[in-house]
């Protein structure tokens, strides 16, 4: 396919695991569950590479027969003029124009293929990981004008759709859960009750690293520093002013700064999926509670698996 | 270093395996024994284990084990590693070219330092360094142990790229950019030595447990080892093997 306008799209996939240990970030898909159910409705098995689109979307035109799902953010899509929908899969023939525009509700848009992006993987995975130049194609967001290929897929996978329970409705005000740790005894407790009762808007820096949200400053009680450690998926940093920064895909694998707590699993989609305005309250959830979610959330793509191909 | 190691849960699928609150050469090497054993055992349900200078922050499988399933497993592994059988890592050379544009803060540091620029180089030169950890960004060297006499602050204000080989001093702290990046470190030299290229076989060079020893070169020095690094010729000089 060739993309006549690129938007804000890389190529990625569920991430590239094993190699923290040596400072590489994971990258892969931020919203993990439109990335996936974008797979399920196009008859991949789960780990081949998607477009992930931020904010503005792009305009492909087929070069091959493929079949195509869009999940997550609406972006207003339109196959030769006329509107498709997303969390449906359809059929592309060659020549066919894909157009998406900017974001309407949600953040990221992800564009499955059946068959998947054929591009070399690079350390386990296609994930771009721009800053250290891997991934993806040529290790690079896409640009006007490129041509990526699409891999050989099942091409009868057209016509599928997503039960509508299983769609997400991207609020702008909204709840995330998190397992308090590992440095909530960095904070004072009125600090760990500012943080979990307080509403914190998502700032214009934000991207695949890290949301950074403004809100009532989050008091430290033994400062704001710590010798680096690991920073985990999710994990909700603490700096010295006091506001929030939530970790995200292509988060550094090590940092000096507090960490209060971290968003289970099952909620980072949903975080995700916030944009620039958009607020965020913290839950704070037992871990077996979260444990419980998270079985919830890796067995309903199995379930949904099953309705997709057997409705 | 801790009497015994702490656990502090990190979301529902990572926890970290706290071992002292300071940088200690004989807890980093516990760590490093730790990680060494977790991938040479490949334990079902840990999935990956991320070693930094006092604590691993452990990657887990909720369906295998849970948190405190996981805690047992590594208070096991922790009873088993004996710091006597932990082996020495390497001490690799890694060519520097200091001064001019290679490091334009080498005159402050000096200044500040009350040395001159040669005696800084030396003092820099003069000792191996640690690498206790790697992070943030890829190959990126948090090492150990700098001469407190060359120990400089932060730039005021960061600067917006620094060159991949770049290597800076931030207070008592010394390090290699691995890539381009904005940073706050005063760069005081630049290593054509590439620790990070994702077009090579093994693209991450440096390893956790060896040592940085530093070399002044001159330009031409450096032109040559930066022919033969692209050409992909180029390997750092291993001072001293890995000692058991």
């Amino acid at each position: 396919m060739k993309l006549f306008k690129a938007g804000i799209t890389s190529i990625q996939d569920i991430g590239r695991f094993g190699y923290q240990a040596f400072g590489m970030p994971t990258a892969g898909a931020c919203d993990q569950y439109a990335y996936r159910i974008g797979n399920i409705l196009v008859g991949n098995d789960g780990s081949e590479a998607s477009l992930e689109c931020m904010f503005t979307g792009p305009t492909i035109e087929f070069e091959e027969e493929t079949v195509f799902a869009i999940t997550g953010g609406d972006f207003g899509a339109t196959l030769n003029g006329a509107r498709v929908y997303n969390w449906h899969s359809y059929r592309a023939r060659p020549g066919d124009i894909l157009q998406l525009g900017g974001v309407i509700s949600g953040s990221m848009g992800y564009i499955s293929f059946s068959g998947g992006i054929d591009v070399p993987p690079v350390m386990g995975s296609r994930s771009t990981y721009a800053k250290g130049r891997i991934g993806g194609l040529e290790g690079r967001y896409l640009k006007d004008g490129d041509c990526i290929g699409i891999g050989k897929g099942d091409l009868s996978t057209y016509g599928r759709q997503l039960e509508d329970i299983y769609i997400p409705h991207y609020e702008r005000d909204i709840t995330v859960r998190v397992i308090l740790g590992p440095q909530d005894d960095y904070f004072t407790k009125s600090g760990i009750y500012t943080f979990l009762n307080s509403p914190y808007e998502v700032t214009q820096s934000s991207d695949r690293m890290g949301y950074r949200l403004k809100g009532t400053a989050i008091e430290h009680s033994k400062g704001a520093d710590i010798i680096s450690d690991g920073v985990p998926l999710g994990a909700v940093q603490v700096p010295g002013d006091g506001q929030p920064i939530i970790m995200l895909a292509d988060r550094q694998t090590t940092g000096g700064y507090t960490k209060i707590a971290t968003v289970i699993t099952a909620d980072i989609p949903k975080m995700a999926q916030a944009r620039p305005g958009d607020v965020i309250h913290f839950k704070s959830i037992s871990l077996k509670d979260a444990y419980w979610t998270y079985r919830h959330y890796k067995e309903q793509f199995e379930i949904i698996r099953w309705y997709v191909e057997h409705n | 270093m801790y009497d015994k190691p702490r656990f502090l849960p990190a979301g529902d699928r990572a926890l970290f395996m706290e071992l002292g609150d300071s940088i200690e050469e004989e807890c980093n090497a516990v760590i490093r024994g730790i990680v060494d054993f977790i991938c040479e055992a490949n334990i079902k349900g840990i999935e990956e284990a991320v070693p930094t200078y006092r604590s691993i922050l452990v990657y887990y499988d909720p369906f295998v084990m849970n948190f405190y399933e996981t805690v047992k497993t590594m208070e096991m592994i922790y009873k088993r590693i004996n710091i006597k059988f932990i082996k020495k890592g390497s001490v690799v050379e890694i060519p520097v070219l200091y001064g001019g544009d290679a490091g334009p803060d080498l005159p402050f540091v000096a200044k500040h330092a009350r040395l001159t620029e040669d005696e800084v180089i030396e003092i820099h030169c003069s000792r191996d360094y640690l690498i206790y950890m790697l992070g943030f960004i890829p190959g990126f060297t948090y090492l150990g142990g700098m001469d407190e006499r060359i120990a400089t602050p932060r730039l005021e204000r960061p600067r917006e790229r620094i060159p991949a080989g770049s290597v800076g001093i931030a207070e008592k702290q010394t390090a290699i950019y691995s890539i381009d990046s904005p940073g706050g470190w005063r760069i005081i030299g630049l290593t054509p030595v590439k620790l990070y290229d994702p077009d090579r076989e093994q693209p991450i060079l440096p390893r956790v447990g060896d040592s940085i020893r530093f070399r002044a070169i001159t330009r031409e020095g450096f032109d040559e080892i930066k022919r033969r690094v692209e050409e992909g010729t180029y390997q750092p000089e291993v001072i001293r093997g890995e000692e058991e």
